[in-house]
């Protein structure tokens, strides 16, 4: 209880009111959130069988399963990271650990910080471009990965970033006052402390590459594939375009409703499955630490 | 190896920068060059989308190029008519009009969850509605887009009676959903970072709770609340699925909520596939794309630069 001595009835009526409104834009959120949650989960559930999750679509996708598009977009999102991961915690070690401020880091920074706001269908663009076109790659997993890769690179490094700078100065200062050099102390104490953050920021990564639809839409998707992709360079189905194409092109939009909310459903039970575990562990983090 | 302990014992915040031996030198460059990549990969989307973005107004075998006024300020928007017409106003104001909208929703809600979060709300239920937050910001765009196929537009039209539920509203409404929780957690991080003693001060001085969140937290924290709001209506702009599945999809200037619109971004999503490379439809597309880029462009710069100034007038 706060006590203010005098306070007048209409300064707490305004906060009653104010404090109200803000609850209330609170659970407004919430509650949509959690509307749009149960809504496709009550409709999807029934799609969901061991067929649907293994097998592949059959009957212009009327019927069958959707095991090609699951399998697509894992193999796209893992790829991204393997271009993602590597790249993205270098430049945050740099970033990091060795940048000296100046104009050359701030352009750094500013570059990196406007790649995060670019449009996810200027990184198909791009994507097209460059991958597809130029560097003649096709449309294929790999075009599709290397886009996908691009897209979440922001993301990583700024999770990388921030994972470093919470490890305290003093494990650095306690490395090299023990002798070792810069990168050994980075490579021995620094980087094995930030891992576990940079954990987080790649899952997250994983799961935001999972639900892009329009970087792989002029790169990798194909509405259809005959067999599961056997190389770097077939193009793969994946969740998301197959939503799209199920949802808004072809003659069966409305027989195969229940395969699309299955497969909303499959594809939001992969992304936030990923979102929680990644949630989960720095919440775990953050009790577990010793500094 | 290392050095002398008399460089690191020193006044106090000094940054830890013992001189690199060689190895030491190669190992940096080896991580420069993994942030240089990340800054080149953004200077080549810029090269590879203004290349071809330009072929629209140069004369190829399909006929003369367009004016860059032309392009701009022309409402019609037909590429694959046989004298096609390539003028982007119609699409340029469907994106600000459903962006607008969007903030319209999307800035109460989004400050009201910030301010929510980090000054009302209890300990407990905080660690339950931050991650509720952040889950929502995981949702797929074509997850929302499908809700608002199936959810949204039957609602319109059949309780509300509309023509088409997939119009402006429909995608204003899906936008909002997007970027306020971009708005939040930026926001309250912003309003995190004002100083206890501030609030303190103020309670001390006899306001309320309320009062001190109006009058004290929410100017100090002007500068990073703007550079969320930014943000957020950045990523509206930038969203694609959503709009391309919901907004209605005709290029046209909307003179009603209910109105059917095409933004740049479902432009470039539903032509690109059927677009002959080279063409000037191709072109116009890729030309649409530098003007996404440069938007989104001014948005993010506008946010780093007031970022910046926030931080630095924030460690005062």
């Amino acid at each position: 209880m706060f006590l203010f001595g005098h306070q007048y009835p209409a300064r707490r009526r305004r906060q009653a009111l104010a404090l109200f409104l803000i609850r209330f834009s609170a659970a407004l959120v919430l509650a949509v959130l959690g509307g749009i949650l149960v809504f496709i989960f009550y409709h999807g559930f029934s799609a969901i069988t061991w067929e649907f999750l293994s097998g592949f679509p059959r009957d212009g996708m009327t019927k069958g399963g959707i095991f090609p598009a699951i399998l697509g977009t894992l193999l796209l999102a893992m790829g991204a990271l393997v271009i993602a991961l590597p790249l993205g915690c270098g430049a945050a070690v740099y970033l990091a650990e060795y940048a000296r401020p100046g104009p050359v880091l701030t352009v750094i920074r500013l570059g990196i910080s406007n790649l995060s706001g670019v449009p996810s269908v200027v990184f198909g663009l791009f994507g097209l471009a460059l991958f597809v076109g130029f560097l003649g790659l096709g449309r294929s997993l790999l075009s599709g990965s290397l886009t996908l890769g691009l897209l979440v690179l922001p993301m990583v490094i700024s999770a990388a970033e921030e994972a470093l700078r919470q490890t305290p100065r003093s494990f650095r200062e306690a490395a090299i006052g023990l002798g070792a050099s810069r990168w050994q102390a980075i490579r021995q104490v620094v980087l094995p402390a930030a891992l576990p953050g940079m954990l987080t920021g790649a899952i997250l990564a994983l799961g935001r590459a999972a639900g892009e639809t329009a970087p792989i839409m002029f790169t990798a998707a194909a509405a259809y594939t005959l067999a599961l992709p056997d190389s770097l360079m077939s193009e793969v189905m994946a969740l998301p375009t197959h939503i799209y194409n199920m949802a808004t092109s072809g003659t069966h939009i409305e027989e195969t409703r229940p395969l699309q909310y299955g497969s909303v459903l499959v594809l939001m039970a992969l992304v936030l499955s990923l979102s929680l575990v990644a949630i989960i562990i720095r919440a775990r983090l953050r009790r577990k630490r010793q500094w | 190896m290392s050095e002398p302990a008399a460089t690191l014992v020193g006044p106090a915040p000094r940054p830890l920068r013992p001189k690199l031996g060689a190895g030491e030198r190669g190992v940096k460059l080896f991580f420069l060059l993994c942030a240089a990549l990340a800054l080149g990969f953004m200077l080549l989307i810029m090269i590879f989308l203004f290349q071809a973005g330009l072929g629209l107004f140069q004369p190829n075998e399909e006929g003369p190029g367009i004016s860059l006024s032309d392009f701009l300020f022309n409402v019609s928007w037909y590429p694959s008519y046989d004298q096609p017409d390539f003028g982007i106003l119609a699409l340029i104001i469907g994106s600000m009009a459903v962006t607008i909208l969007s903030a319209s929703l999307a800035i109460p809600l989004g400050l009201g969850l910030a301010i929510y979060l980090s000054q009302v709300a209890g300990s407990r239920i905080r660690e339950v509605v931050k991650p509720a937050v952040e889950l929502l910001a995981a949702v797929p765009s074509v997850v929302l887009g499908f809700v608002g196929m199936v959810l949204i537009a039957p609602f319109m039209q059949n309780v509300l009676d509309v023509p088409t539920g997939l119009n402006l509203l429909n995608a204003g409404l899906l936008l909002a959903l997007m970027a306020i929780p971009t708005v939040a957690s930026l926001g309250e991080d912003a309003l995190s970072a004002v100083p206890g003693e501030m609030r303190e001060a103020s309670y001390a001085l006899g306001a309320t709770r309320w009062e001190t969140i109006w009058r004290v937290t929410l100017p100090s924290a002007a500068a990073g609340l703007s550079t969320a709001v930014i943000l957020g209506l950045g990523r509206a702009l930038g969203e694609t699925m959503v709009v391309l599945m919901v907004s209605g999809g005709s290029a046209q200037l909307p003179h009603s909520l209910f109105d059917s619109v095409r933004p740049l971004t479902s432009t470039l999503a539903a032509e690109m596939a059927e677009t002959p490379i080279g063409s000037h439809h191709y072109h116009a597309l890729f030309a649409i794309g530098v003007v996404l880029f440069l938007m989104t462009l001014a948005f993010n710069l506008t946010a780093f630069f007031l970022s910046r100034r926030w931080k630095t007038m924030s460690s005062r």
